[in-house]
């Protein structure tokens, strides 16, 4: 019998002002990536709360994305360093849900950067296809 | 349950190529809350539009969703149209199915579940949105231009021209920046002064503006349309109303201290006007170098003072001015030469940098525009100029290129032939960068009209030997090593940042860029807009710059504050943070997120409420609530939430 290749549902949470716009900029550009992904745009990457990424993996997300402006451009000044300490506490938490912490992944992506975008993406999925749906 | 009207647009081919648009709208029209679901070919076209309006009519619609491209194309289009349906149009959403859906995907029916899966989240959005307005903030129509060189005076010359008050605030004694140092101005070779003293007298004279030297901003606070500036005026120890620049004081004064105006070329008097053309034309008493006024320990200038203008009693004062925009136009200092070694690190007193020698060749520098070298005073034979000295150099000093060195060596090298005609000049190179109006031709004269040699490579030392600086270079082309004895040495230092940028940054909130320069908002598209509204931004603070590009963008920068000062109110985006004032424990967490200050404790009430003009809506106090008291409007938890659910469905 042929072993179906597992199709990871993603979330990413994507600021607007530079990861969502690298993603548009990536279709400007027709990059073609994994359809695994669907874009949360919000104001900021600091937005997203804790409790988002928990219900998420709740609601059998296989893994969680979120991209913020580079360090020092951040639109609201240092919203992603917020961020970034959030998500290494949170990382140290998800083992304790059982959720392998690698599921969880920030990256900067800035509005210029489509093709960083693209590979992010698909490297996440890549990895998550490897970690398996979420137990 | 609100009544949602979904659209889907085919944008042509660019979506329906690859997303089954048919489908995607017949799903939809099977969703929780969605009254009609429809597609076609063009949305934002004007039947597009007129379809999503009679729909809201048609279909009494409480919430709009179009699956279309990127917000950042049409949100304000769709938006414009769900109002003329008599829709708020915070309402309305878009969903982006095109730059991240169809262009990126090839399968059609992977990318039309997406599809679906994307309009349903903004569908989810849609029907918890709540009706907002965009928040009225008034406008102070007075500008605050911070620095006095070429870039700030075009600026508030022409804010005032255009009917605004101006406070220029420059910190040094007299407005004219680095330009008034300068002798003869590339390509055209204009004499600096004679084309920009009758701007500076003009900015003293204008009735619109308020000129404020030897004066320092000291704090800022407040937003766009209305900052409070504190603005320190330092004590100038003379009255600049009274001061009749007779000279009297200067030639009794006993101390002497070197001159910064001639970059410690000559000697000043502890009282002192910096040059003779200052704006205000007044002397200035140097606190640090007057033996002392309490009690007067000298007191020689006030009793050779017949205009009584001398005041030992005069205090600095703290001025504050409300005002709606601001224009920083700091400028630029010289990388200091003490950093660069193997140039000597400024020990050699004949090895000088390109502002000195911009005094030199002053008709009223130090030499009165006779190119005599300091140590001796004698007319140098053999000039080496070195550009590049501390700019394109990552590993030791700075890595971006200064931009102006290339032009102004080669004027220095022109000027200087034209003053010592048996003279040898020769110049160090990396690249000639001369892209510029006339630029190019300029470069080209130096070297065929004035026989400037120019040697392609980069010195390695220099040092003195027989009352010579020798300087060790190489020549590139050749691959010959090259020995010059020289009588002088010019070095074309990086420009930096000016003095005390950073910390103006701070006060300003804000950023600047690696190498310490102010950042704008978008290098190509907004180059004179700081990313803090009402900030902007001109001259070399912002990068180096030559004057016309530094007159350019201080125009540019008035243009920007003259358009915000046209409009007689400002509009904030609403989406911003609120408070359920029975949830708030008052813990203060979101105080310390919040960078704008926007989140203030109320005593009484032990809540933390929001500044709604100051919240710039970024969430991050939202995210930091434990209690989930505070909530950002149209992205409240329970949006985000259900819009995960939708996707993950």
């Amino acid at each position: 019998m042929r072993k179906e290749i597992f199709e990871p549902k993603i979330v990413c949470f994507a600021c607007k002002w530079c990861t969502s716009a690298g993603a548009d900029l990536a279709g400007t550009l027709r990059f073609k990536y994994k359809p695994n992904g669907i874009i949360i745009k919000i104001m900021c990457s600091s937005r997203v709360d804790p409790q988002h990424v928990l219900w998420a993996f709740k609601q059998k997300a296989d893994g969680i994305l979120i991209g913020g402006c580079h360090p020092g451009d951040c639109h609201y000044q240092n919203g992603n360093l917020k961020t970034m300490r959030r998500v290494m506490l949170l990382k140290k938490l998800l083992n304790d849900f059982g959720v392998e912490p690698e599921r969880l992944h920030l990256e900067w992506i800035s509005a210029s950067e489509g093709k960083k975008f693209v590979k992010t993406m698909d490297n996440f999925i890549e990895k998550i296809r490897k970690l398996g749906p979420l137990k | 349950m609100k009544r949602i009207g979904v659209f889907i647009c085919h944008c042509g081919v660019n979506i329906a190529g690859t997303v089954n648009v048919k489908e995607v709208s017949e799903e939809l029209s099977k969703y929780k809350g969605v009254v009609l679901s429809t597609d076609y070919v063009y949305m934002c076209s004007d039947p597009g539009q007129k379809l999503i309006i009679d729909s809201i009519k048609n279909h009494k619609l409480e919430g709009i969703v179009i699956g279309c491209c990127s917000p950042n194309l049409h949100e304000s289009t769709f938006r414009n149209a769900v109002k003329k349906g008599g829709l708020n149009p915070y309402l309305c959403e878009i969903a982006n199915i095109r730059e991240q859906c169809s262009w990126v995907h090839v399968e059609k029916d992977v990318a039309t579940t997406k599809a679906i899966k994307i309009v349903k989240s903004m569908v989810e959005k849609a029907l918890r949105n709540k009706p907002l307005q965009p928040i009225k903030v008034p406008i102070t129509k007075r500008a605050l231009v911070i620095g006095g060189g070429i870039s700030g005076i075009q600026a508030t010359l022409d804010i005032a021209n255009g009917g605004y008050e101006v406070i220029l605030v420059e910190k040094s004694p007299s407005i004219g920046g680095h330009m008034i140092q300068l002798s003869e101005t590339f390509p055209t070779l204009d004499c600096s002064q004679c084309i920009l003293t009758p701007k500076m007298v003009e900015v003293s004279r204008h009735p619109n503006i308020k000129l404020m030297t030897y004066s320092e901003v000291q704090e800022i606070s407040g937003f766009v349309g209305n900052f409070k500036v504190k603005i320190l005026k330092k004590a100038r120890y003379v009255r600049e109303d009274k001061c009749t620049l007779c000279g009297e004081c200067t030639k009794v004064c006993p101390i002497v201290v070197p001159n910064e105006f001639d970059l410690g070329l000559t000697g000043r008097r502890a009282i002192y006007i910096p040059f003779p053309q200052a704006i205000p034309p007044s002397y200035t008493i140097d606190p640090e170098a007057c033996p002392g006024f309490f009690p007067i320990a000298c007191g020689k200038c006030a009793d050779v003072c017949e205009a009584n203008a001398i005041d030992f009693d005069m205090k600095p004062e703290i001025v504050e001015e409300e005002v709606g925009a601001i224009v920083v136009a700091t400028g630029y200092d010289l990388y200091s030469k003490e950093k660069i070694a193997e140039y000597g690190s400024g020990k050699y007193p004949d090895v000088i940098d390109g502002l000195q020698f911009e005094r030199l060749l002053s008709a009223s520098g130090p030499t009165m525009g006779k190119i005599l070298r300091p140590s001796d005073h004698k007319e140098p034979k053999e000039v080496v100029f070195i550009q590049c000295a501390g700019s394109r150099d990552p590993e030791l000093h700075n890595a971006y290129c200064s931009k102006i060195c290339c032009m102004y060596t080669a004027k220095h090298a022109m000027l200087y032939k034209h003053r010592v005609p048996d003279g040898r000049a020769y110049i160090f190179y990396i690249d000639v960068r001369s892209a510029g109006k006339g630029y190019e031709e300029f470069v080209q004269r130096a070297v065929e009209e004035d026989g400037v040699v120019y040697l392609r490579g980069k010195v390695s030392k220099i040092f003195q030997e027989n009352g010579k600086i020798k300087v060790w270079g190489v020549d590139t082309l050749t691959g010959k090593d090259v020995e010059i004895d020289a009588d002088m040495v010019v070095l074309a230092m990086a420009i930096k940042p000016s003095k005390g940028a950073q910390e103006l940054a701070k006060k300003l909130k804000i950023a600047i860029d690696r190498d310490g320069f102010f950042s704008e908002v978008h290098p190509k598209l907004r180059p004179v807009e700081s990313p803090t509204a009402g900030v902007f931004l001109a001259g070399a603070a912002q990068a180096p710059k030559d004057i016309p590009e530094a007159v350019a963008q201080a125009s540019g920068a008035a243009s920007k504050v003259l358009a915000l000062f046209s409009s007689e109110q400002l509009y904030h985006d609403p989406i911003i943070a609120e408070v359920n004032e029975e949830i708030c424990s008052g813990c203060k967490l979101c105080i310390s997120v919040c960078p704008y200050d926007a989140r203030v404790y109320d005593k009484e009430k032990n809540i933390v409420t929001v500044n709604e003009i100051l919240c710039e809506g970024c969430g991050a106090c939202v995210s930091a609530c434990p209690s989930g008291a505070t909530q950002q409007h149209n992205f409240t938890d329970e949006q985000i939430c259900s819009m995960i659910n939708a996707i993950l469905s």
